[in-house]
Parts: C-alpha cells; sequence; structure tokens
C-alpha cells in the first residue's frame, strides 16, 4: 500500500506539465534592468521592450524606418523640421489616446528628466510643437541625418503620460501589443496581451514570458526540453547540437555591433607606449591578425570578419576595407620600419570564456609578426573604469550597434566623444563625421564616411575583429520569426504551430 | 553577542565593497555614458560622501527598517529578500531532507558494517559526492532527465504557494544536485562519531544484556553520536541559506546565490549589505537552533549544574 502511493507521488510528480500553445516563452541572457525605456540600460531590456512598448518607428530587416506609432513623416527642405502623422485610435495601456500630446509629453520627458539617458540620442531637438491631436512637429537645432533612426529604439518609445510619477521603471505603461502583468527579478517578467493594441490581430500569443538564463548551454537546454520557445545569443560551441537537433531551428544574422581592441593614445601615463605613439605599429598589429581564423575557432563561422565601425547591413560599410587579409610580411616590415625587432603590447579585457579564446589568438599571430602580448583579464566592472580613467595600453572594447553609421562610429573616435576612452583625436576625422550628421542623402554620407574611413585606417586608433552575431534558436513549430540585424524579437505573425 | 556580530559583518563587507576597483554607475551606466545623469545619481545615491558617511548613513537607514534600493533596478532591497528568501529556503529546506536521507543512513551502516564491502563502497559514493562539481552534475542531469527523458523542467522556479507539485518537481534537481556534497559529509561525520560510539564499554554493556542489534545502533549509539552531526547539519544549512551559486545559475533558480553575485560584479552595493546582513541573520539563528536541539537530544545538558 505505503509502495503504491509512493508510485503515485512520484508519477505526479514527474507527469509533464501541459502549456496552453497560445503562450510563449522567450530565455535571455540576462535579467533587463529598469522597465522605464527612457531610463533604461541593458540590451536584453530592449528585447522586452520591443513587446512592452510602441515606438514612433520601426526599423525591418532591412534596416528600413517604417511606420508604427507614426504613419507618415517628412522634413522641410533643410532637413531641420520633422513634420509626424500619428495613427489615429492607439491607446495606452491605461486608455489614454495616444495623440501629439502624450508623443510630446514623451519626447520631453526624455530630454529633460534627470536620470534620462536619452538625452544625447534626442540632443539635437531644438523644440516639440503639437500641430494638432495627431500631427506634431519637431525641430532640430540643425540637420540631424541620424534623428530618425534614434525613434526607432528607446527614444522614440511612448509611455502613458499619467505614469510618469508612478514609478514606470517598476509598473510601465506604454501601448505595446503586450502589457505587463507580473515581475520577480531574476526570474520572470509575464506580459499579457493587449486587446486594444491597434495591431493586436497580428499578435498571436496571449502571454509571453521572458525568463534570464544566464549559462548559454542551459539556456539552449531549456529549448531542447521544451520548457522555453525561443532563446537568444546561442553559445557558438553549442551551434552543432543545434543542427543536430530536428526539433529546433537556428535563426542568425550579423548584427549591427562589432568586438574590437582600441588603443589607449591620450588618456593618462599609459598612453605613454610604443603601439600608442607610432600608427606603423597599431596597423602592424591590424595586418597581424587573422579574422577568418578567430570567426572559425571562436565563432564556429558565426563571427562574420571586422575591418572597419559599420556592419555588413549598413549603406556606410566599404567593401574596400572589407577584404583585407591578413599580411604578416608587412606586418614585421612596418614593425622595422619603426625601428622596433619586438614590441612589447598589454591587453586588458573582460574574463570571459569566449573573449579570453580571442585574446589567446591575437596573442598567438601577434607573436609571429613579432608582437610580445601580456593578456590581462580583468573582471567587467574594474575593466570598464579602468578604461574610463586611462589604466590601460590596448584595451578590448565592444559595441551593440546602431541602426544609423553615425551611432557605430562618433563617440568612438570624435575628439572627446562619451566613449572615446582612447582620447584618440584627428579634427579632419571630426570634421567629417559631423559633415555626415547634417546631409540625409545617403550617397553623400557614404562619400564621407569613406573618406573618414580612409584615416581612420591608417590612424588605426580602433583594430575592429568581428562583427557580432545575434544567433537565435527556437523550436521547429515557431513560424513567422525574422531575426534582424539589431537583435531585437518582433512577435508581429509569429505563431506556434500545434 | 548577535549583534556586535552584525555590525561587524555588516562593516567588514562595507569596507570590502568599497576596497573593490569599478564604480557601481559607470558599470550601471555600459554603453549609455552621460556625465549629467552619472553625477546625479551620484549625489542621489550619496556616493560622494566619504567612505564612513556612506556606511553611517546605511546604518541609520536599516535601524528604521529601510534596506535601501537597489542601484540597477531601483527596487527596494526588502522587496528583493523577500522575493528571494522563500526560494532559497526552500531549497535549503529540500537539499538537506536529501542529504539527510542519504548521509546518515549511508554513515550508520558504513560505520557498522566497517571494513566490509557497503563500507568501501559508501566511501567511494562519498568520495565522488564531495568530487563531482556541482554544476557539472547539474548539466548532465538537465541533458539525461530533461532533454532525454523529459521528465522534469530543466530549470526555472514556481513559488510553492502557486503550484506545490510543479514547485516540487522544479526543484527536485537542484536540491538533489546540492544534496550529493552534503550528504557526503554527513555521511562521514556519521560515520566516525558511530565508530567512537560504538567502540565504547556501555554499547558493549548493551550488546551484552542481549538487546537487538538494530536497538543498540539505533537507540543507545546513534542517540549520542548525534551531536556532531546536529552541529554540522546546522552549519551546513545557514550555509545553504547563503545562496548556491552555481547551482542556482545552473537550473535558473531565483534564490540568495545569483542575486548577491549579480549585485557584487555591478557593485550594487546596497543589494550586497541587505543580503548579507540577512544570512548572517539566518546563521546566527542556525547557531542558536543546533544549542537547543543540543538540549534536546542530551538530557544532560538540560538541567545547568
Amino acid at each position: 500500500m505505503k509502495s503504491l502511493r509512493m508510485l503515485t507521488i512520484g508519477a505526479a510528480l514527474l507527469a509533464s506539465s501541459t502549456v496552453m500553445a497560445a503562450d510563449l516563452r522567450v530565455a535571455l541572457q540576462d535579467d533587463p534592468d529598469v522597465l522605464d525605456p527612457h531610463l533604461a540600460r541593458t540590451f536584453v531590456g530592449r528585447i522586452v521592450f520591443t513587446s512592452l512598448c510602441d515606438k514612433l518607428v520601426d526599423i525591418n530587416d532591412k534596416l528600413e524606418v517604417v511606420p508604427q506609432i507614426a504613419t507618415e513623416w517628412t522634413w522641410n527642405d533643410d532637413n531641420t523640421v520633422l513634420t509626424m502623422k500619428l495613427r489615429e485610435g492607439a491607446v495606452f495601456h491605461d486608455g489614454a489616446v495616444i495623440d501629439a500630446e502624450a508623443v510630446k509629453a514623451n519626447l520631453d520627458r526624455a530630454r529633460s528628466n534627470d536620470e534620462s539617458l536619452r538625452k544625447s540620442e534626442l540632443a539635437s531637438i531644438s523644440d516639440v510643437k503639437v500641430v494638432d491631436a495627431n500631427t506634431l512637429e519637431i525641430t532640430l537645432k540643425a540637420a540631424d541625418a541620424g534623428f530618425l533612426a534614434q525613434l526607432t529604439d528607446r527614444a522614440g518609445m511612448l509611455m502613458s503620460p499619467a505614469s510618469f510619477d508612478k514609478n514606470p521603471g517598476q509598473n510601465p505603461v506604454c501601448s505595446g501589443p503586450y502589457k505587463l502583468v507580473d515581475r520577480v527579478q531574476n526570474d520572470r517578467i509575464v506580459l499579457e496581451k493587449f486587446a486594444d493594441h491597434w495591431n493586436a490581430d497580428n499578435y498571436h500569443f496571449d502571454k509571453v514570458t521572458f525568463t534570464p538564463i544566464p549559462d548559454a548551454t542551459v539556456r539552449l537546454a531549456n529549448l531542447r526540453s521544451g520548457d522555453v520557445d525561443i532563446i537568444e545569443r546561442v553559445a557558438p560551441s553549442d551551434l552543432p547540437t543545434v543542427e543536430s537537433d530536428a526539433n529546433i531551428k537556428l535563426s542568425s544574422v550579423t548584427g549591427l555591433g562589432y568586438q574590437a581592441i582600441e588603443v589607449n593614445m591620450a588618456n593618462g601615463a599609459k598612453a605613454d607606449h610604443p603601439l600608442g605613439k607610432d600608427a606603423r605599429l597599431r596597423q602592424a598589429l591590424n595586418l597581424s591578425i587573422d579574422r577568418d581564423v578567430i570567426n572559425e575557432v571562436v565563432g564556429a563561422g558565426t563571427y562574420t570578419p571586422a575591418l572597419q565601425a559599420f556592419p555588413p547591413a549598413s549603406f556606410a560599410f566599404n567593401e574596400e576595407f572589407g577584404n583585407q587579409k591578413r599580411d604578416v610580411e608587412k606586418a614585421k616590415a612596418l614593425i622595422k620600419e619603426a625601428g622596433f625587432d619586438r614590441v612589447p603590447v598589454e591587453i586588458s579585457y573582460g574574463n570571459n570564456t569566449i573573449m579570453q579564446q580571442v585574446f589567446e589568438l591575437v596573442q598567438a599571430m601577434g607573436a609571429e609578426a613579432g608582437f610580445d602580448i601580456t593578456l590581462r583579464p580583468t573582471e567587467f566592472a574594474a575593466l570598464q573604469s579602468a578604461l574610463k580613467a586611462g589604466d590601460f595600453y590596448v584595451g578590448q572594447s565592444g559595441w551593440s550597434g546602431r541602426v544609423d553609421p553615425d551611432g557605430n562610429i562618433h563617440q568612438y573616435v570624435s575628439c572627446g566623444g562619451g566613449l572615446n576612452d582612447m582620447k584618440y583625436c584627428n579634427e579632419e576625422v571630426d570634421r567629417l563625421l559631423n559633415a555626415a550628421r547634417t546631409t540625409s542623402d545617403t550617397a553623400e554620407r557614404k562619400k564621407l564616411y569613406d573618406e573618414a574611413q580612409v584615416i581612420l585606417q591608417q590612424d588605426m586608433p580602433v583594430i575592429y575583429l568581428f562583427y557580432l552575431p545575434w544567433p537565435f534558436a527556437h523550436k521547429a513549430s515557431l513560424e513567422g520569426f525574422i531575426p534582424v540585424p539589431d537583435g531585437m524579437i518582433r512577435l508581429e505573425n509569429v505563431k506556434l504551430a500545434q | 553577542m548577535a549583534i556586535p556580530t552584525l555590525f561587524l559583518v555588516s562593516l567588514i563587507v562595507f569596507g570590502l565593497q568599497k576596497l573593490l576597483p569599478g564604480d557601481p554607475l559607470l558599470t550601471m551606466a555600459g554603453e549609455e555614458r552621460d556625465p549629467a545623469v552619472i553625477e546625479f545619481l551620484r549625489e542621489k545615491y550619496r556616493l560622494n560622501d566619504p567612505f564612513y558617511m556612506q556606511y553611517l548613513y546605511w546604518v541609520r537607514d536599516v535601524l528604521t527598517g529601510d534596506f535601501g534600493n537597489s542601484l540597477r533596478t531601483g527596487v527596494p532591497v526588502s522587496t528583493l529578500i523577500a522575493q528571494k528568501l522563500p526560494v532559497t529556503i526552500q531549497l535549503a529546506v529540500m537539499a538537506m531532507i536529501f542529504a539527510l536521507l542519504i548521509g546518515i543512513p549511508t554513515g550508520i551502516m558504513s560505520a557498522v558494517k566497517k571494513g566490509k564491502a557497503p563500507d568501501y563502497a559508501a566511501n567511494a559514493i562519498a568520495l565522488s559526492g564531495v568530487s563531482i562539481p556541482n554544476f557539472w552534475l547539474g548539466i548532465i542531469l538537465i541533458m539525461v532527465v530533461s532533454v532525454q527523458w523529459r521528465l522534469l523542467p530543466a530549470s526555472g522556479y514556481v513559488p510553492l504557494t502557486e503550484d506545490p507539485i510543479q514547485s516540487l518537481r522544479t526543484m527536485l534537481m537542484p536540491s538533489f544536485v546540492l544534496a550529493t556534497a552534503l550528504g557526503a559529509y554527513l555521511m562521514r561525520h556519521t560515520r566516525s562519531a558511530m565508530l567512537g560510539v560504538l567502540s565504547s564499554d556501555y554499547i558493549r554493556t548493551a550488546k551484552a544484556k542481549g538487546l537487538m542489534p538494530r536497538v543498540v545502533v539505533l537507540k543507545h549509539a546513534l542517540r549520542n553520536a548525534l551531536m556532531p552531526i546536529v552541529t554540522l547539519t546546522t552549519l551546513l544549512f545557514g550555509e545553504l541559506l547563503a545562496g548556491a551559486v552555481l547551482t542556482e545559475q545552473v537550473f535558473t533558480i531565483p534564490g540568495f546565490g545569483k542575486l548577491i553575485v549579480d549585485a557584487v560584479f555591478t557593485r550594487d552595493y546596497a543589494v550586497v549589505q541587505g543580503v548579507v546582513l540577512c544570512t548572517a541573520v539566518g546563521f546566527i539563528f542556525m547557531n542558536l537552533l543546533a544549542d537547543i536541539l543540543y538540549i534536546l537530544i542530551n538530557p544532560r545538558l538540560r538541567h545547568p549544574q
């Protein structure tokens, strides 16, 4: 009798749970931070926002700007006034109508709130004017070609103005296809379908749950066991497993961001080292690296080699620089020309497995050309402080990428740029990058970026290594998912087949 | 005794955190480095004040019941603790039950059958229990039990109050993984305590009286051997309350371990302080519990001379 009871309990414990097909479970790499788009910082937070908060405009997989809350928009002749028509009938999760007043309130808050991190993204706005209930006029201080692209991300997200003073970081009231019902930090964020969304017919899940699962292998195991439906950032070493499992599918896309090496050129005492002083040595290090090897060995073919800040999906991408190959002889010649036999280099980088492998390869490849590279793995928070304070010779540099090319380069290499930890400064580069901001003609912008790139290839303050991929894996029964280079999960028209 | 201990613990942890290189606001800002915002937050969270003032502010707030807010998410630390504590307690209790079920019977058996096959087998199992890393065993279990056999959920956590069966199912593997090492420690201690007692005179007397071997072992020997086992169990349980970082990470359990490790990595001072304080209270409580259990087990301690 006793054993029978034990068996029954055991069977009950082991019986697999039934899951509603109309629910979607997403596994993220980290736990998002605050859910207030104006204050938020994390990449995974943006994935949640994609379902939670509508934006003025969105991008598609070809990086074209497409309507979301703004249905059409026009620029005046000198590209300083943007007039946007807003969608009629769109409402926030609290039922308030999204009108021009509400959009203005959002842009104003994003530009003025003390803790807002969107200020630099919206810095070119001089005035926002409500023309009528559905028309908004944004006046810029000067022409800014990247401005519209800023509105495709958090800077263009809308919250109900009534929620501004009700702790939106914890209780966001947006207008996206899903609204927040529950959040337990480090455990789950649960969204439920917003029936009054203007595009509700094209969203097919009743509930979407985001769970942070930091370990990539465990994330994949959860997908394979059927506990989640889609995961982001599959580890390169797990790709063969994904391919061998018929129940799951890989959807990978080359992203907008990159991994690179930056050289301290004028940030404090540590700028005084051979690489910081002689551009020929930086060129030599660049030439000594075989990016195809990094791609094959560490990236399992997903780490597309990068030799410039712009991803292949961007109009600013320059084919010419994209095809450079490793040239050890030329590297050796440059080192000799600079008056060196062996060049000592110390590289600081974040102490994770992937970066360890990457920099061990860089170390080995550099050695063949004449670089004696010392590796300095550093805990991430300490690394960031070290880079900012100039406590590095050569450091790891990474960027998650932006839609407009300006976002991938200006802050990093312009004199005094916010993320320019190397303190690299070339006035001609600044002039070209600033000029590329003022025109909206992509052909002309590309020409300016090309010119800037020629100088950057000479000065070589940043040695690009590879573009960050966004490898998603999902159940084979998940239909309609299109990976976009910004790494977001857009659920429009996505379904789970029965 | 408890109050000065807590005070000292909090002071040491606060000091150690400040010694770590790295700036919480810079880490938090990541790619969004707006100097004006960073400066505003630095003022808001009093990070510009001298070290001792920051600590005094923290003590003052804690004495009024305010543990501060997480720098990263703005959530009050007390809310975070209230969310994670039940998870950690459930994991600790289940792991301890498994560990006791594994450790004590095998320990007794191996002491009774000293030098025979069951003793060697139990020792081999104990050695592997201590040596096998938890994260490895965890991943292997997920691969076999969840991915291959599809018997249990691979990871995650369901509150006991929400769905008891599902909650037990999600916690089964992680608590078992934790229990392997703990069970092995318990087995070794039970064995040596039992061996000490079994060779004493009164046991020989009991055997000579013609008592059944089972009664001799379980009633006469075990009770006297329990003292070191109780000490070890309460200490191990206190450790479990501090969170099991790797196991939580592998099974994605939102407990104390994950919380404090994330907080240390992002230099989220208030969270680290709050969790450490809570864990220290847990430890002190477990010590108290051990003292009470001693008295229950050992009648000689009940009447002070």
